[in-house]
């Protein structure tokens, strides 16, 4: 009897080691795949004149202006919501945590978190884009500004939710100490509890740099493109994922290869991202508990 | 000394501002018709009693018991969590500490608290105590260098982390940990010190050496510790509350509590025949 027990126990264990081992391998596979197309593809492109020439040359030329576009309008994105986001969250943490008004904050955060990218860029282009152009009678419409806006609203909410996150893994006990010092909550939440989440909340932005940084849709609409190189945030704005977009629908294989390369820069810089977020969380653990 | 008049549950009738007997010398804390509630639930029913100036007074009794709610009530700490309410009075100096005029930052520099788990703040040992006078002094530079100096002394932690002030605090040991905080506390030069079951983390030597910092401590500060373990508050006590439900049993001597308590409940309790 017991050792009937012990040998279906057996069974449902290998069964599930494999049916779990499978999906992992399942998903190894196609990431690892993605992976190595996209390498494969990318390195035979990637030459000098990537970095140099602008897109204006079509298959004789580079992809020198997305590359800067794509820079100028992720770091405008980045300063407009890791502020933004960060405040937030620590409101949500700090000051409405038990509340009604926090847990509709909260949904609405996880709507705006899921929202599909290309309504964020209609929105823009509608609070924005249109306004703009009419205020300058034309003079400005798309630009790099409005694109920065839109990729902001992509990554607002994953920097609301990691610095709720990791402000709410900082120890009840640590609040009460300090307070039982007769020091303020607000002085309480800038000086020590975001010293006590920083390496958390710091994550929080890399990773959201590394999504927005990959965004098209919100762009189509925003920055637009622009085959010359532009570094004023008012001018229309090439980005990389946006002339990777262009350069696949078009017949011409030369263009092609250069998307490939494209793919490859985009793919390496979030990678990049990732691992410095990771080597940051690592070197600054604090130790709770 | 031995005049103390001891305080239990006086009679409802008495008015809650008038002291049911004459006590001298004045107490430190007064404790007049305290109730505490969590939400509908009483954990803390009608309780009155004194803590002398300058002693050690223990709470003891078992888990669930109401003795951590007391104390939490004596710097207001509850009252960052919503629906938990007092009612009645705590004076200290003879001032209604439950009173919402009474500035709660006021409060906390004058009585200090020291938690169950040792609390370091991710900061160098030196910012671990700066931090909290700064907000309540101006000093210069060589103030607070001594100052802190004076506080790590007091809690007999300096000669192990004099040549280490700029480390981070999270690489002390536990026990080094509790000092620090209990220096943290007393950097505020606070009147009265409260201790909730200090060395319930701590091994036996670490639990040893902050008995033994009681001891001297006491001579300068009015401590109320918390305890579960009864030898702790027989060893560093002059007196002990025994409670239990949300009640005070018994407050007296705590070598009359250890020895002829004046309840059976008492008795029982201390003699393991329950909590």
């Amino acid at each position: 009897m017991a050792v009937d027990i012990y040998l279906r126990r057996r069974a449902v264990n290998v069964a599930a080691m494999v049916l779990s081992g499978l999906a992992a391998t399942v998903g190894l596979v196609f990431l690892v795949w993605i992976l190595w197309i996209t390498v494969k593809n990318g390195i035979a492109a990637v030459d000098l004149r990537l970095f140099t020439k602008i897109t204006a040359y079509a298959d004789q030329g580079g992809l020198a202006n997305a590359i800067v576009g794509s820079l100028v309008m992720d770091l405008i994105a980045l300063a407009l919501c890791a502020p933004v986001g960060i405040l937030a969250g620590t409101f949500l943490a700090e000051y409405a945590n038990r509340s009604k008004l926090g847990a509709v904050i909260r949904f609405l955060n996880d709507i705006l978190l899921s929202a599909p990218s290309i309504v964020l860029g209609l929105f823009v282009y509608v609070i924005i884009v249109l306004p703009m152009s009419n205020l300058t009678h034309g003079a400005v419409s798309f630009s790099g500004l409005a694109g920065a806006i839109a990729l902001a609203l992509i990554g607002l909410p994953v920097i609301v939710r990691t610095t709720d996150e990791m402000l709410q893994l900082v120890p009840g006990t640590l609040r009460e100490a300090a307070l039982s010092l007769g020091i303020p909550q607000w002085k309480l939440t800038m000086q020590l509890l975001m010293r006590a989440a920083v390496s958390g909340i710091v994550t929080g932005v890399l990773l959201a740099l590394a999504r927005l940084a990959g965004e098209t849709a919100p762009l189509l609409f925003t920055a637009f493109g622009n085959n010359f190189m532009a570094f004023h945030p008012l001018d229309k704005m090439e980005s990389l994922p946006v002339a990777i977009y262009q350069y696949t629908n078009d017949p011409n294989p030369a263009l092609h290869a250069i998307a490939w390369a494209g793919a490859l820069l985009i793919t390496l810089f979030v990678l990049l991202l990732s691992l410095s977020a990771r080597w940051y969380l690592h070197r600054h653990k604090v130790i709770h508990d | 000394m031995t005049e103390d008049t001891v305080l239990l549950n006086p009679p409802p009738a008495v008015a809650p501002t008038v002291p049911a007997v004459a006590v001298s010398p004045q107490p430190k804390l007064a404790v007049r018709n305290l109730n505490f509630l969590y939400g509908d639930a009483q954990a803390l029913k009608n309780i009155s009693l004194d803590i002398p100036e300058k002693k050690v007074s223990a709470i003891i009794g078992p888990s669930g018991c109401g003795k951590s709610t007391l104390l939490r009530v004596f710097n207001r700490i509850y009252a960052i969590y919503p629906n938990l309410r007092a009612m009645g009075e705590v004076l200290l100096d003879g001032e209604n500490i439950l009173d919402t005029s009474y500035p709660v930052h006021k409060l906390r520099s004058k009585i200090g608290m020291v938690f169950q788990k040792p609390v370091p703040f991710p900061m160098t040992i030196f910012e671990n105590i700066a931090w909290g006078i700064r907000h309540h002094e101006k000093l210069s530079k060589s103030e607070m260098e001594a100052r802190v100096e004076q506080a790590l002394r007091r809690a007999a932690l300096w000669d192990e982390v004099k040549d280490k002030l700029k480390r981070s605090a999270l690489g002390l040991s536990g026990g080094q940990q509790q000092r620090l905080c209990i220096a943290r506390s007393i950097a505020l030069k606070p009147e009265v010190l409260l201790l909730d079951e200090p060395t319930s983390a701590l091994d036996p030597i670490a639990t040893g050496r902050i008995e033994q910092l009681i001891e001297e401590l006491k001579r300068d500060y009015t401590i109320v510790i918390v305890t579960h373990n009864m030898q702790q508050a027989a060893r560093v006590s002059d007196r002990t509350a025994f409670m239990y439900l949300g009640e005070l049993v018994e407050f007296d001597e705590t070598e009359k509590i250890f020895t002829k308590p004046a309840r059976q409940q008492t008795e029982d309790y201390i003699s393991g025949r329950f909590g």
